[in-house]
């Protein structure tokens, strides 16, 4: 079982190849999409990448789930996910950090969940 | 002119690996103007010659049941020239495969001399999928186009 600090450094190291950013960009609450400049295609690399280096399988929509509170979910009403949409991102994304988003949901935010210590949990508990 | 980038396979074994040959012939406008007196494949060409090659790999894998789209090169490395009279064959390894798209690495060579290596991912995209349309059809070609230079390749090998 690797520790918290080794998972971090693979996965550093993940983000560097699969973004071409530099390590030091790569901490824990940096954004994927806001901090890191990931974009939609980057996901597809960094789930082939993640399962190399860790020897993992991350099926489809596990890691970066898709169509996260889309206009038409249902989910979202002026601007913000619902309670409902909230109770929904739990259960799709226990790795992330549902709690602070909770406390401000704009839709427009709801990238902010991914996170570099969200793929961190992620793999922790993939490795378990 | 037609978007083909590779002229033949010449290996093919499928889920695995892929081996394409594309000649490169002064009769090739582009050389003229890259450069002028010192004719060599742009880089930019070969990265696509590289994607065909390992797309329809990736597309067969699949039955080519989806429309394979070069989506990143995350990694590209030019060692060497091609020039014309160089045959360059590029050698694709399917690294992954599965319902959201796949990667590759793939090699380009001239005899035992490197020119070029690169990992490219792709997407899958249903026929069905709005994000097909604002794709410009005229250099779509990962699906039906180029299939029939696996036919060729087929034959070329004498199966």
């Amino acid at each position: 079982m690797a520790s918290a600090d080794e998972i971090f450094v693979k996965v550093q190291e993940t983000l560097v190849d699969a973004l071409g950013v530099d390590d030091d960009e790569v901490t824990p609450t940096a954004t994927l999409i806001g901090d890191l400049g990931a974009e939609s295609i980057d996901f597809l690399d960094i789930v082939f990448r993640l399962e190399k280096n860790f020897d993992i399988k991350i099926p489809r929509g596990e890691l970066f789930p898709e169509n996260l509170a889309t206009a038409d979910s249902g989910f979202v009403a002026d601007g913000k996910v619902t309670v409902e949409g909230i109770a929904q991102l739990r259960t799709k994304m226990p790795h992330a950090d549902i709690d602070s988003f909770a406390l401000n949901p704009v839709v427009s935010k709801l990238s902010d969940l991914f996170t570099v210590d969200m793929i961190c949990k992620f793999v922790a508990t993939r490795l378990k | 002119m037609r978007w083909y980038w590779i002229d033949r396979f010449i290996e093919f074994e499928s889920g695995k690996h892929a081996k394409s040959v594309k000649n490169v012939s002064l009769a090739e406008e582009h050389l003229h103007d890259h450069f002028p007196g010192f004719p060599v494949m742009p880089g930019s060409l070969m990265i696509e010659g590289m994607a065909q090659t390992g797309g329809i790999l990736l597309g067969e894998h699949y039955k080519f049941q989806y429309n394979v789209i070069l989506a990143k090169v995350p990694k590209v490395t030019f060692h060497s020239w091609a020039c014309p009279g160089d045959q360059l064959i590029y050698s694709a390894q399917l690294q992954d495969a599965r319902e959201e798209g796949g990667s590759v690495t793939v090699t380009a060579t001239v005899g035992e001399r490197l020119v070029a290596e690169a990992e490219i991912v792709f997407v899958h995209l249903n026929s069905d999928d709005p994000q097909l349309s604002r794709i410009d059809q005229k250099n779509f070609v990962f699906r039906m186009n180029l299939l029939d230079i696996l036919t060729v390749g087929k034959a070329g090998a004498g199966s």
